[in-house]
């Protein structure tokens, strides 16, 4: 059961009308590896890791005691906010910091674009816990001779302990409303909370509202930070991250045989995504078109993808479907006409397996002649943020023509089995670049979201 | 817009329904429901009463469900009870339905499910027994006696294996599209007041776009527990009763009134079935409402104590997008019969929303005919336009106004229900964190 949409191929994207077509004209990020756009992609094309212990509490005696933690970070050091975000929480400084640079590279003027046309479309995360207070009064509310909860102790510690700026700014909306105060953005304003999905799919989203005209400029992307004592306590109980204890920096390793779990990641992502006659109009300089999108739900079990990684497959069909590329053809080099799959990747055993199975039942015999690695391996996994982050990946790769590798692959399991591009970037650049590259994610519970971008010729 | 998209199924589950049909009735006779809280003491709590769903998710699950069930939280059970109402009344035959049930029997791969949705608070009984494991010597939680890597029985492994995956906001539309098999695109969206409506304006879009040819869509929240009343109460919205211990709840909540003291929370799943019109018409379905315009923006000034600046009394983001539905639909102000507004029951926001509607509707906005769900049902915060969508759509059929309706320049008022031409009704919110949307229905 493939879920393929109806809409009519569109094998030449430049039959369609410029309002219809949307591109990107800035991109900024805020990951494991640095916040300057270059400075990352340089670090992710050597193979570098950003995964050592943590640091942003004290997880000594975790089963999980690493991750991949965003480092020296200061808002102040991306502009001076006037007090405006005093009260903002982490995942959403790192929001606004990647915001702040790609506008910057968008070049968007804000006194010559009409706000109420701007719109901000996030998969930005839940904030983080304000600890103290919260376990103050849950401590507080335990009576241990009774064996039992006492909400009115809880009421009465948690009112004079938590207080109201720290527990409204964990609200996830909170963030696209800081966007939006600092950048002017008055149009359509959403965040959707899909688990690791959730940026893909508000960037694939963010797309669809411009090209039906409710918008001619979208701040699209993510962020979260699960770098805290009950995020890390959450995915240990599912057994869901790597114990590699001994050597942190290897441990996320996806599609090696030997992968044993995710690694926490943590940052933000951000593109701006415009019609192609907004970007025209204002002379910006086109990074790449956002050609499709595919969104799908698996329908399976909370807990699991279903095996085949049908809906996976689903979801990238759809985005080839409505780019009009057809993944059994080949282009003049004899090479697949999608040079790079940007994998979900998360070094989880069924994850790396399952979304194998659906890349070759969508590429059928070219399976092997398409390069699908994961960034995860040195980010690790920036769960909502992860989607936008990744895209980025896509946008340097198409301008570079360099792929990056998956770090850690040593030896690959042969449940997965295709061209994972171990160890070593490769440059593309002498068979034709990388012009077009799906971006996967997935989520728990069977949310799937898969975005093809294309270089922009015209 | 070529495919027009028609609401199909409705499923208002909150204090006062559980169908169309009761809903309707209890909207018709003045109906309210808001009474102390029952699931916890939240006497402790400045405001401890709220509209109370009483239905249990095993009776509305297909039974080899039932296990499943342990690991949904409050919010995924509203949204799962909500959307299998709403499946049945549009006569949906799916993977969740009984086996002597008859109906259309959906394309999974062409049916997608939009859910608005909030942070699911952990469970804090279950929290607090869990972290008394984890204190020191002065009895402070510390991280260290939470880990078990050296440690069997204290810790987090106090904490189910699938605790986690109960309190993820994507659960509510995750377990509605495995229990009815929906394979099409699913988004769970996080709006407080605006959720459903963002919610089902997005599954309008993904009609329009031809990714689907019909979706389960609205929202679901319960924010009834300690986590949710105090953050809820920090928003500043809350009646406070503490201040008010000899109230009439009756004289509590009271929409566009400068009296009211504050809102009161209600937990709801308010769920739709909404399709493309010609999939609607092929199959027989009797299409409640046409949706025919919507406009969604955002303010940069929304009412929350965490800026330090005044909020001001007027604010054009909630007039703009009704300007922008209206502009959708074709429709001048004076078109719209009705408007379903949130009257979230807070003088200063009730305030803001009257000069939205004066803004964008005009002198009109004076002498239509406001309909208001808060004071019967609640605040239900992500479910909440997904229940105001309910009632227009039973608006628009019923051609009548259900009772207590009010209009801004109290020159008339609706104590009963009463018999009156509609074609076209508005539903408007705002949310706590400022984002607006304006919905146009259309009677078919």
């Amino acid at each position: 059961m493939k879920a393929t949409t109806k809409t009519a191929m569109t094998a030449n994207k430049s039959q369609l009308p410029d309002l219809q077509r949307v591109v990107i004209t800035g991109a900024g990020w805020v990951t494991p590896l640095g916040a300057d756009l270059d400075t990352v992609w340089n670090r992710l094309i050597k193979g570098e890791s950003a995964v050592a212990p943590i640091t942003h509490f004290d997880a000594s005696t975790f089963a999980t005691n690493f991750a991949a933690e965003v480092k020296d970070f200061d808002l102040g050091d991306f502009f001076d906010d006037g007090g405006l975000h005093d009260t903002a929480g982490l995942s959403t400084r790192y929001a606004l910091a990647a915001c702040h640079n790609a506008f910057k590279q968008a070049g968007i003027d804000s006194n010559s674009t009409d706000p109420a046309r701007i719109g901000v479309y996030l998969g930005a995360g839940e904030g983080v816990l304000d600890y103290e207070p919260y376990m103050a009064a849950n401590v507080a509310a335990w009576d241990s001779d009774s064996r039992s909860f006492d909400p009115k102790t809880w009421a009465k510690v948690a009112y004079q302990g938590m207080t109201p700026a720290p527990e409204l700014e964990q609200e996830p909306q909170l963030t696209a409303l800081h966007l939006a105060k600092r950048f002017n953005a008055q149009g359509p304003n959403l965040n959707c909370m899909t688990a690791c999905a959730a940026s893909t799919q508000a960037i694939g989203e963010a797309t669809e509202l411009i090209r039906q005209g409710d918008a001619d400029i979208m701040i699209a992307g993510g962020c979260h930070s699960m770098i805290h004592t009950l995020g890390i306590t959450g995915f240990i109980r599912l057994t869901a991250m790597s114990t590699r204890r001994d050597d942190p920096a290897t441990a996320s390793r996806p599609f090696d045989v030997s992968r044993n779990g995710f690694v926490m990641g943590e940052g933000a992502g951000i593109v701006i995504l415009e019609s192609l006659a907004s970007a025209k109009a204002r002379g910006a300089t086109i990074l790449a078109e956002v050609a499709g999108f595919g969104s799908t739900a698996d329908a399976y079990r909370i807990t699991d993808i279903h095996p085949d990684g049908q809906g996976g497959a689903g979801a990238m069909q759809m985005a080839l479907d409505q780019a009009g590329i057809d993944p059994e053809q080949l282009d003049d080099n004899g090479k697949p006409l999608i040079q790079w799959v940007n994998a979900h990747g998360t070094s989880t055993q069924e994850n790396d397996k399952t979304e194998s199975n659906a890349v070759r039942s969508v590429f059928k015999d070219n399976a092997m002649d398409v390069p699908f690695s994961s960034v995860k391996s040195m980010l690790g996994h920036l769960i909502q943020a992860a989607g936008a982050v990744e895209l980025i990946t896509c946008l340097k790769a198409i301008e570079t023509g360099i792929l990056p590798p998956t770090a850690n692959l040593t030896e690959v399991d042969p449940n997965c089995g295709l061209d994972h591009i171990p160890g070593e970037a490769r440059d593309c650049n002498p068979t034709g670049g990388v012009s077009a590259t799906l971006s996967n994610s997935f989520g728990f519970g069977g949310q799937n979201d898969c975005i093809c971008l294309q270089r922009y010729t015209g | 817009m070529n495919r027009s998209v028609v609401i199909t199924g409705l499923g208002p589950l909150c204090s006062i329904a559980d169908s169309a049909d009761s809903f309707w009735d209890s909207l018709c006779a003045g109906s309210s429901s808001i009474t102390p809280i029952e699931t916890f003491d939240a006497s402790g709590f400045s405001c401890p009463i709220a509209g109370q769903v009483t239905a249990k998710v095993r009776d509305w699950v297909p039974k080899s469900y039932r296990k499943a069930t342990k690991v949904m939280a409050r919010d995924t059970e509203l949204a799962v009870i909500a959307a299998k109402i709403a499946a049945d009344d549009a006569g949906l035959l799916t993977s969740g339905s009984d086996e002597s049930d008859t109906g259309f029997k959906i394309n999974p791969a062409r049916t997608g499910c939009q859910i608005g949705a909030g942070l699911i608070a952990a469970d804090t009984a279950e929290m607090s027994r869990a972290v008394v494991t984890a204190t020191d010597d002065k009895g402070t939680f510390n991280t260290q006696s939470w880990g078990t890597e050296d440690s069997g029985s204290s810790g987090m492994n106090n904490l189910p294996p699938l605790w986690l995956l109960k309190y993820l906001p994507n659960m509510p539309a995750c377990h509605v599209t495995i229990i009815h098999g929906l394979c099409g695109p699913s988004n769970t969206i996080m709006g407080a007041e605006a959720g459903a409506l963002l919610s089902i304006i997005e599954s309008t879009r993904v009609i329009q776009r031809d990714s689907a040819d019909l979706c389960l869509t609205g929202g679901a929240e319960s924010r009834l527990n300690p986590l949710g009343l105090l953050r809820w109460d920090y928003a500043g919205r809350l009646a406070n009763l503490k201040d008010n211990p000899d109230i009439d709840p009756a004289d509590i909540l009271k929409p566009f009134d400068p009296d009211s003291i504050g809102s009161i929370m209600g937990e709801a799943g308010g769920m739709l079935v909404v399709e493309e019109e010609s999939h609607a018409n092929a199959r027989n379905a009797r299409p409640y409402a046409r949706i025919s315009g919507f406009g969604s923006t955002q303010s940069l000034n929304p009412v929350l104590p965490i800026f330090n600046e005044e909020p001001s009394t007027t604010d054009d983001a909630l007039s703009r997008a009704v300007t922008i539905a209206l502009s959708k639909a074709n429709l001048n102000p004076e078109d719209i019969d009705a408007v379903l507004p949130l009257g979230i029951g807070h003088p200063s926001l009730d305030t803001r929303e009257a000069n939205a509607l004066r803004s964008s509707l005009g002198s009109h906005a004076e002498s239509v005919p406001l309909f208001i769900l808060t004071n019967r049902l609640g605040n239900t915060l992500s479910a909440h336009a997904g229940m105001m969508t309910s009632a227009g759509a039973l608006m628009l059929q019923k051609q009548m106004l259900p009772a207590n309706a009010i209009c801004l320049s109290n020159s008339q008022d609706y104590p009963k229900k009463t018999t009156t031409p509609l074609n076209h009704i508005l539903i408007c919110t705002s949310s706590l964190a400022g984002q607006c949307g304006a919905l146009v229905l259309s009677k078919i």
